[in-house]
């Protein structure tokens, strides 16, 4: 019979099965880090358990690091938050990419990068955006602490089966469109609760033309749409990416688990539960005006009106949600004037994204009322950046150039945005809040952000760019 | 973990949709290592203003609802981050129970991982609830084991869940304790595993 991804890679984990009980699924890769593990830590300890499989598992600092004077963590909590995760790692056993490490980075940055992400395994962190990894055709979702104790203990968990989504976008993508804008209209469209008990899986032409780096993006944000985990059929584009990496078999053993690798793409014919379309036409530069990821519009648009909606309770989200935001029914996206900039988070810190961001900024200056800052994903996406020159490139146009970590995208560390102020950010989040108390988020593409900052207002990046000459 | 049956108390209504772990608990408070000591800090900033002082029009905040255990929102509660420390707080505050239309699904399981139990009812259903406790505090008996709500002014609703997580809520049982029974099953898997390899 026909399989989707996601029934093979779920049968392949089972470890044991019953009527009317969830499935006990192996997992095959903890990622962790230092915000959601220390409770579980201590509960092994308080329990007089040990880690099952440490070599399964792998930790970083991302949350919590600051992205400036990286010695010197001015925080009492947090210096304790990070020192406690290396304490756990050293006592349990657990490798770790420290603060210092050049390894280190954001932990759904760093799995990839590392190629600890591989097509086909089950892998789970205390972190919703652990959906980033289903980018490689892995079954990733985000868990709890007391799942992340469960996971250390057993190196399992208990999982109901979630049915099955398919998100097809057909057609190719439109000039100056990018992965972001993809995942936000999506969003848009089908709405932040469309996925919940649900794993997704994107499909169509416009998904296979992407980069890795681009379906990391969109993979990454499956979460805001309430899905428990999105993923991506592997394809020759996923197999060349992994060739080479420090975790992934090599020579010939490589091309022996490249085969079953592709061997797990859903089969033709395949059933889903769900499937919902989207034509690459209907996408253009997107921006966020609202208090969630769903509450957002193409450039080209403006803020929505309470008669747009039927149901009273949309026309009361849309009310407080333009009242957090300052905002005015109906004022044209292109007006907004914004105050910082942020380029990073498990999104869009690739070095693609920071390319494409470069590539807009060279030559051109940030807007004298625009504090803007670059905070690449991790120390590797670093290196390769200064390697290409693109720091030079940032710091010329006047932005800042950090260390890196979660920074600005929930603001844990000192990076955040003031209270009544605006940010243009290429993170996945624009809650109440989110950035500091009070500030107000307008998610976009690394490419929209970067327009922004020039212009200290959002505004469409195609102005910025030269459309390419079709070739016949 | 404590088990849970029945739940006597008032209701308090937070009628918003998508509330999002964001809100429940700010990031701000999230660097403690303990899991005990979040309740202060439950939606900090909807229910105090930037200088400390309460915000009056925030339903945590209206003397009516003291002491109450049973929270009720709308759809989609608990969404966005995985954030454990949202149940932790939500039960260190004093709600035991959480009734709503539908959850995100990381933090519905992480709600009975915590012996919170988050019950499903439907849209109408919860509007009404809202409806009825905002006009007055309207006490209910929830009753897990008959899988009931029950309102002191005798309507009555019936909820469905997961008998596996039933029990688990109604036993207060350590999952953990409870896979390592199935640690052959386990130790047989890996074994499978490098075999293949």
């Amino acid at each position: 019979m026909a399989k989707t991804i996601i029934e093979k890679i779920w049968e392949q984990h089972i470890v044991y099965e019953e009527q009317g009980k969830p499935d006990l699924l192996y997992i095959d890769l903890h990622l962790l880090h230092e915000v959601t593990s220390p409770q579980a830590f201590e509960g092994l300890r308080l329990n007089g358990r040990k880690v099952r499989r440490p070599d399964l598992c792998f930790a970083t600092m991302d949350h919590n690091v600051p992205t400036r004077n990286r010695d010197k963590i001015t925080d009492p909590i947090s210096r304790k938050q990070i020192k406690t995760l290396q304490e756990n790692c050293e006592e349990f056993g657990v490798p770790l990419a420290g603060i210092n490490h050049p390894d280190q980075g954001i932990v759904h940055v760093i799995g990839p990068e590392l190629g600890l992400t591989q097509p086909g395994k089950t892998i789970v962190c205390g972190d919703s955006h652990t959906s980033t990894h289903g980018a490689f055709g892995a079954l990733a979702f985000g868990i709890g602490t007391s799942e992340v104790e469960h996971v250390l203990s057993t190196q399992t968990l208990w999982q109901s089966k979630p049915k099955t989504m398919q998100i097809r976008i057909d057609g190719e993508l439109g000039f100056g469109v990018a992965a972001k804008d993809v995942i936000l209209a999506i969003i848009a469209k089908f709405g932040v609760d469309m996925g919940t008990g649900h794993i997704v899986e994107y499909t169509g032409d416009a998904i296979r033309s992407l980069s890795m780096e681009e379906r990391m993006t969109i993979c990454n944000m499956s979460i805001e749409a309430g899905a428990r985990a999105g993923l991506i059929s592997p394809d020759d584009t996923t197999i060349d990416y992994m060739r080479g990496r420090r975790y992934v078999p090599q020579g010939e053993a490589f091309e022996e688990a490249a085969a079953g690798w592709l061997a797990l793409a859903t089969d033709e014919g395949a059933a889903y539960d769900v499937t919902h379309t989207i034509h690459a036409d209907e996408i253009s530069p997107f921006v966020t005006w609202g208090t969630n990821p769903s509450m957002g519009s193409g450039i080209a648009e403006h803020v929505p009106f309470a008669s747009d909606y039927e149901d009273p309770a949309d026309r009361e989200a849309l009310k407080q949600a333009l009242s957090y935001m300052q905002l005015e029914e109906g004022a044209p996206l292109s007006s907004i004037e914004i105050q910082h900039v942020f380029i990073g988070s498990c999104t869009n810190a690739r070095i693609g994204d920071l390319r494409a961001a470069s590539a807009i900024v060279e030559g051109k200056k940030v807007h004298p009322a625009v504090t803007a800052i670059v905070v690449p994903g991790s120390e590797t996406v670093k290196r390769a950046a200064e390697a290409e020159g693109l720091d030079k490139i940032f710091l010329a146009a006047g932005f800042e150039w950090r260390e890196t970590g979660c920074s600005m995208c929930l603001a844990m560390n000192e990076d955040s945005v003031p209270a009544g102020e605006r940010c243009a950010s290429t993170s996945n989040r624009n809650f109440e809040g989110r950035q500091g108390a009070g500030s107000m988020t307008h998610l976009v593409s690394p490419v929209m952000a970067a327009a922004a900052a020039i212009e200290g207002r959002l505004t469409d990046v195609r102005n910025y760019m030269k459309e390419p000459v079709p070739t016949v | 973990m404590k088990p849970i049956n029945k739940i006597n108390s008032v209701l308090t209504p937070l009628d918003r949709k998508n509330v999002d772990t964001d809100q429940i608990i700010s990031k701000e408070f999230l660097k403690r290592i303990e899991r005990t000591g979040f309740g202060q800090y439950l939606f900090y900033h909807w229910r105090f203003h930037p200088d400390g002082s309460p915000r009056e029009d925030f339903v945590l905040n209206d003397p009516r609802y003291s002491g109450s255990e049973i929270l009720v929102a709308q759809e989609n509660f608990g969404c966005g981050s995985s954030r454990e420390h949202a149940p932790w707080a939500i039960q260190d505050y004093g709600f035991n129970v959480v009734i709503a239309p539908s959850y995100a699904d990381i933090f519905y399981n992480n709600c009975v991982k915590n012996g919170i139990l988050p019950i499903r009812l439907t849209d109408s259903q919860v509007d009404e609830l809202i409806q009825k406790g905002q006009k007055a505090p309207l006490g209910l008996e929830v009753n897990l084991e008959e899988q009931t709500v029950t309102a002191e002014d005798g309507s009555r609703y019936e909820f469905t869940i997961d008998p596996y997580w039933k029990e688990m809520l109604l036993k207060g049982w350590d999952e953990i304790a409870l896979t390592f029974q199935y640690d052959d099953y386990i130790t047989a898997y890996e074994q499978q595993q490098q075999q293949q390899q």
